[in-house]
């Protein structure tokens, strides 16, 4: 071992981690911490003698109840979860075929083509939702959950159709083309080796698309209008901050509850997730 | 049966003319071997006959049947790829299994078939296992295996041993050979390894630009090469070659450059009558030179000086000055020669080659 390795890895490696964890789970702990704290030391002012933010003595289950029993923080979970997968499930189809189709099938434009549903990913939701919100009017969808199925893969199907392609030619071309001599057909050969060997990236894409689906504000805020049709991220946000009245206990139990699902998902797949980024098909 | 007819094949990438009016008729259970440097057109042809590449024109006939338009699925062949192909996320049996149960075989059929290679190839205990757990010579059998469990009418050979390292190769090579007498299915195999196409091959097609340059069994391109391109490429060390004028002489030919001078034996000197006052290109193989003896055995001899001495056991390798040209000779191992060493060396008279200098084509 060199001499003074020993430090040098403390400075240049367990410091920095230690800095970055702290960065990246503070959040978290915020979140945690203030979901649990009384109102009566949340709202104490921060001269007070004991005034101490970041502990508390006292746990309470009141802002978790006070979600579930006065606002309606259950039909959105709900709701979120059946719009994140079903949008999901949707973007996936199509972005598997789309990518396979764009990386493996030689059809003239096939590259300009891949451009051009890149480019619309591109196009920021912020002006997409104006001419959305009309489509959305005239199909008479708004306030239900299919104005955000059917509009999310907007931006999903892009999304999940540029990472499958990438993943798509990552596959060795061979292995298609053994399956066809082998007597399969394009479609089977899709089917049956393609697809399955795909497996990580497409996880990944479909990890991708729920968590983006899950979060997305927007087009929650604008196409969903009463109360019992919000997604999370909407409805704690209109329903818990009041006038300038911010609920911040609940805000925050709402905020950890909603973020959950996304962390179990995040944590389930790790391993196909990490593999699907990192490309490794090799036999 | 397993008879493939190639007949005015040509193939265009775009602008490029990547395989040139292809005539070759693979007889019933022959080995033949394409042999070519990287670019000349050999995995295309290869992968046109088996159906993975359209055909620019031309027809590709097997058994009699003209297969250009049939998908690869429909012409009853068996494809070996570089890279293997397995499929990764199936076992060693799923892999062998997968063609037939794609062909809708009987699941004892399947059984017995995929059984009976593994047991060819030694692989009985690898059944359950995955490609991934595989060493690079386990994989290779289980693609073997997965073409031979088809009992197709002809077996396509991609490179395969090229991503084994050199022993393995060697060990592969004898038992491609031995699968090939066991089974008597006609084979295709492409290389660019000349040792394995003359090992391998009943007969070796040398190709060059998709160019076919010469046809033959390998010691015929060994013996009689149709040009200097197929005398460089096969036998190794490769070929010397020397650029010379011929030149008449009291009656007899004499050969001459720079640094050599020869009288050209009767039966080479028949052949360069019409070249006289011209130049051709001499070659003479490493081995058919000799250190010359004491006794002038009237062989064409010349001076050099020694550069390299490659000592491999079996022959000592020269590199050689001769003039202003290098030349390579394989020499007994048991002769004592030194770097810096003037040499008498011999030729093989029989076994001189020479080639048009303008054509490159045999004389």
């Amino acid at each position: 071992m060199i001499e003074g390795a020993r430090w040098r890895k403390w400075i240049f490696f367990y410091v920095p981690m230690a800095l970055f964890l702290l960065f990246l789970l503070f959040p978290f702990y915020w979140m945690v911490i203030t979901s649990v704290r009384p109102d009566g030391e949340l709202y104490r002012p921060w001269n007070s003698i004991n005034y101490n933010p970041f502990w508390t003595w006292k746990p309470t289950w009141d802002h978790v109840s006070y979600l579930f029993e006065e606002t309606l923080f259950a039909s959105w979970l709900w709701n979120t979860t059946f719009i994140a997968l079903a949008s999901t499930a949707i973007s996936l189809v199509c972005g598997v075929f789309a990518g396979y189709a764009l990386s493996r099938l030689n059809f003239p434009f096939a590259g300009s083509l891949g451009t051009g549903i890149f480019i619309t990913y591109l196009v920021p939701q912020t002006l997409l939702f104006i001419p959305l919100a009309e489509i959305i009017r005239n199909y008479r969808l708004g306030d239900t959950p299919w104005s955000l199925i059917l509009t999310y893969p907007t931006f999903l199907i892009p999304f999940c159709t540029w990472l499958m392609m990438g993943y798509f030619k990552a596959v060795p071309k061979e292995l298609e083309e053994c399956a066809r001599i082998d007597g399969a057909s394009r479609w089977q050969a899709m089917l049956y080796i393609v697809i399955p060997v795909a497996i990580p990236g497409i996880l990944s894409a479909g990890i991708f698309a729920f968590t983006l689906s899950w979060n997305e504000f927007i087009y929650a805020l604008v196409f969903l209008s009463s109360p019992e049709q919000k997604t999370v991220p909407v409805g704690v946000t209109s329903e818990l901050i009041r006038g300038d009245v911010f609920y911040w206990g609940p805000l925050m139990a709402g905020a950890l509850l909603g973020s959950i699902p996304v962390a179990i998902a995040y944590s389930f797949f790790v391993e196909h997730y990490v593999a699907g980024l990192t490309g490794s098909v090799k036999g | 049966m397993g008879q493939v007819v190639l007949k005015g094949i040509n193939k265009f990438f775009d602008s490029v003319h990547a395989v040139k009016d292809v005539n070759l008729q693979i007889r019933d259970k022959e080995f033949v071997v394409f042999v070519g440097p990287s670019g000349c057109g050999k995995t295309t042809t290869l992968r046109m006959i088996a159906g993975l590449e359209a055909i620019s024109s031309g027809d590709i006939s097997i058994d009699g049947n003209v297969v250009n338009e049939l998908a690869p699925m429909d012409r009853d062949i068996a494809m070996v790829f570089q890279n293997y192909a397995l499929y990764p996320h199936m076992s060693v049996y799923d892999n062998m299994a997968f063609g037939l149960k794609m062909r809708k075989f009987e699941k004892s059929e399947i059984d017995k078939r995929v059984l009976e290679a593994a047991d060819i190839l030694g692989i009985g205990e690898l059944l359950k296992r995955r490609p991934r757990q595989l060493s690079g010579g386990q994989r290779q059998r289980v693609a073997l295996g997965r073409a031979i469990v088809r009992h197709p009418r002809v077996f396509l050979f991609d490179e395969p041993l090229s991503n084994l390292d050199a022993k393995l190769r060697v060990q592969m090579r004898v038992e491609l050979k031995k699968l090939h007498l066991r089974l008597g299915t006609t084979a295709i195999y492409v290389t660019h390894d000349q040792v394995e196409a003359m090992t391998l091959g009943d007969r070796v097609v040398v190709m060059k630009d998709g160019v076919v340059q010469q046809v033959g069994e390998p010691l015929e391109l060994y013996n009689q090469p149709a040009n200097k391109f197929v005398a460089g490429f096969i036998g190794s060390p490769a070929m010397n070659f020397a650029a010379v004028t011929v030149t008449e002489a009291n009656g007899s030919l004499i050969a001459e450059n720079s640094g050599l001078r020869i009288k050209l034996p009767d039966e080479t000197a028949q052949r360069l009558r019409g070249h006289i006052g011209r130049e051709v290109m001499l070659g003479v193989r490493p081995e058919d030179l000799t250190v010359a003896g004491s006794v002038d055995l009237g062989h064409p001899c010349f001076d050099a000086v020694i550069e390299v001495v490659e000592q491999l056991g079996s022959e000592i390798l020269l590199d050689m000055k001769v003039g202003e040209s290098i030349m390579v000779a394989s020499i007994e191992p048991t002769a004592r020669v030194r770097v810096g060493d003037k040499l008498r060396v011999a030729m093989r008279p029989s076994r001189l080659h020479v080639f048009d200098a303008q054509t490159e084509g045999a004389i």
